[in-house]
């Protein structure tokens, strides 16, 4: 079961912020799923490898070789608030 | 015109090399059919215009229909999803690429569930696409869009996104083909992240041989993707006439009450055409098959909350209005940017990641992940292929299921092992049927798995059996050849 606090804190963790409604109709809907997905918590699986990659692959390399990127002005293009060269966001401290 | 738009694309294609089908000519009829899109299927169609670049002089092959989880350059592209309104990506995905390079233009872009995530194409931001067999019917999802243009005479065919099910569940409900290839065979370089160790791109077409086509323009390793493998070779067009010598194996465990009346039936029906045209049929044990939902729905939200951690407000996309700090702004613009769905699968996967739990959820899926792979493996031994209804029920009232995410989820039972196991699979129409709540029949898909890379093999038993079914019932109004 999973309570408020929980929903509050893992929202935290996403930066996702939720209205009133969304934390308890969450609360309700993610402890519904977690019950099904939690009949796998009972199978024991200590001996098995886990699946990190389904086909076999050996390590991809490639040839460390400088090439054409976006231009600095095609890559802010789509930015909210672009300025000069950079991405501007409010600042890290709120002012009060 | 009607008589051009019943060609296959192969058969389009065949006549352009031939010198009797204009190109020019071909693709303005299908300009002119996706005009009238009624099932609020396409997002954006070349006649929108803005399509600048990604635009092609000489068309020699079919126009395609892509899902707007492909980034196009300079033309919107949004995975279904408010936060990326407006969005204008810089760059065209490898898939996309290929097509142009192959000779084929971009249609248009189709509507899908925000971020691929979802059964039903409810979770669009921009509304649900309606099944072209009836309007008052959810063709599937997350590749809905793409399904319904094809089955609904919009686009000859499509190309769509699988990460549990999403091309092959919407392709059974629509009444057409679907193919998920092996993990890997296909780039997915601008193709949009929904769960990394998943995701596929693929073809939705009218008939296997289309599919094959599809398949060989854009398959193939990718410098710029580095899971990408491609194919051991080319696929070549499927002529295989019967099924002689080859073992169907059919999941004992799978063989569960959820599944429709009228779906079992037709299933059934088409064991017994896998007979009458040579092939065996044999019952398999798949013994974790049953855990691989819950496997998934740990596995992919996990994923899909690591790559949606992109959508910040900074780079690209919309900027929620807000007056506080960077961090307040990054959870506005995302409370304001996805919906319902998206925002439970983040944090379902944040949950499932989050300190002391990694273990219990994401360590544990990804060891049943590893179990359903070896039964697989297992039961390839004995048999061919793999085979399943594509999905328990045939295509469901809009808002049936939206209150019940569970439920909806259930919906991915047959496609989410293969998903898992990183093989090929396929959905061909097998038949129609009547929903369990009565009403006029819906078609039906059965589902054929195969080893990694078998993909050839696969098509030439896709097609026997699509030549034995002879399906070729199409929603009311629509060109049939």
């Amino acid at each position: 079961m999973i309570e408020r606090e929980q929903v509050l804190h893992v929202a935290k963790l996403a930066r996702l912020g939720l209205s009133e409604e969304e934390v308890s109709t969450m609360a309700g809907e993610l402890s519904g799923i977690l019950e099904h997905v939690d009949r796998i918590a009972a199978l024991d699986l200590d001996e098995v490898e886990p699946t990190t990659h389904v086909v076999e692959l050996e390590n991809v390399l490639r040839a460390d070789v400088p090439h054409q990127s976006l231009a600095p002005e095609v890559a802010l293009a789509q930015a909210p608030d672009p300025v000069d060269d950079a991405f501007r966001v409010p600042s890290p401290q709120a002012e009060e | 015109m009607a008589e051009l738009l019943a060609l296959t694309a192969l058969e389009a294609h065949q006549a352009m090399v031939a010198g009797e089908l204009d190109p020019g000519e071909y693709a303005d009829a299908w300009r002119q059919a996706a005009a009238g899109d009624q099932l609020n299927a396409y997002l954006w169609r070349e006649g929108d215009g803005d399509g600048g670049a990604i635009a092609i002089e000489r068309p020699s092959i079919a126009p395609v229909a892509v899902k707007d989880i492909f980034c196009t350059e300079g033309v919107p592209t949004t995975a279904g999803s408010r936060i990326l309104e407006g969005y204008r990506p810089p760059y065209t995905s490898t898939a996309v690429r290929r097509l142009l390079e192959a000779g084929a233009p971009v249609l248009g872009k189709t509507n899908m569930d925000e971020f691929a995530m979802g059964s039903s194409n409810e979770n669009s931001a921009y509304g649900p696409v309606l099944n072209p067999w009836d309007h008052g019917r959810v063709p599937g999802g997350s590749s809905g869009g793409s399904a319904a243009v094809v089955a609904g005479g919009l686009a000859p065919w499509a190309i769509g996104t699988d990460t549990g099910g999403s091309i092959r569940q919407p392709a059974a409900l629509c009444g057409i083909v679907g193919l998920k290839p092996t993990y890997g065979a296909i780039s997915r370089y601008g193709m949009i992240a929904f769960a990394s160790s998943l995701d596929q791109c693929g073809p939705l077409t009218r008939d296997v041989s289309d599919a094959a086509l599809m398949l060989a323009m854009l398959q193939g390793g990718d410098p710029c993707d580095s899971t990408s493998v491609g194919l051991p070779a080319t696929p070549a067009l499927p002529d295989r006439e019967d099924l002689s010598g080859l073992r169907f194996g059919v999941p004992g465990e799978l063989a569960s009450d959820a599944i429709e009346p009228g779906v079992r039936e037709v299933f059934e029906t088409t064991l017994a055409k896998i007979e009458q045209l040579g092939g065996e049929v044999a019952e398999i044990a798949l013994p974790h098959a049953e855990h691989g939902i819950s496997a998934y729905y740990v596995i992919a939200p996990a994923e899909a909350s690591s790559n949606l951690a992109r959508y910040d407000g900074v780079r690209y996309g919309m900027r929620a209005e807000s007056s506080g700090d960077v961090i307040e702004m990054y959870e506005q613009t995302r409370a304001q940017g996805f919906g319902a769905e998206v925002k439970r699968r983040i944090m379902l996967g944040t949950y499932a990641l989050s300190s002391g739990y990694y273990d219990a959820y994401y360590g544990q899926a990804q060891k049943v992940r590893t179990k359903i792979a070896t039964d697989f493996a297992t039961a390839f031994a004995d048999v061919d292929f793999v085979v399943t209804p594509t999905s328990p029920s045939v295509a469901f009232k809009l808002g049936e299921k939206t209150d019940d995410p569970l439920a909806m989820y259930l919906n991915d039972f047959f496609t989410v092992p293969m998903s898992l196991a990183g093989i090929p699979a396929i959905s061909i129409p097998a038949g129609l049927a009547e929903p369990a709540g009565g009403g006029p029949q819906l078609p039906v898909g059965f589902q054929i798995a195969a080893p990694a890379f078998a993909e050839q093999k696969l098509l030439g038993a896709a097609y026997a059996l699509e030549q034995g079914i002879g399906f070729d019932a199409r929603p009311e109004g629509v060109p049939n050849g």
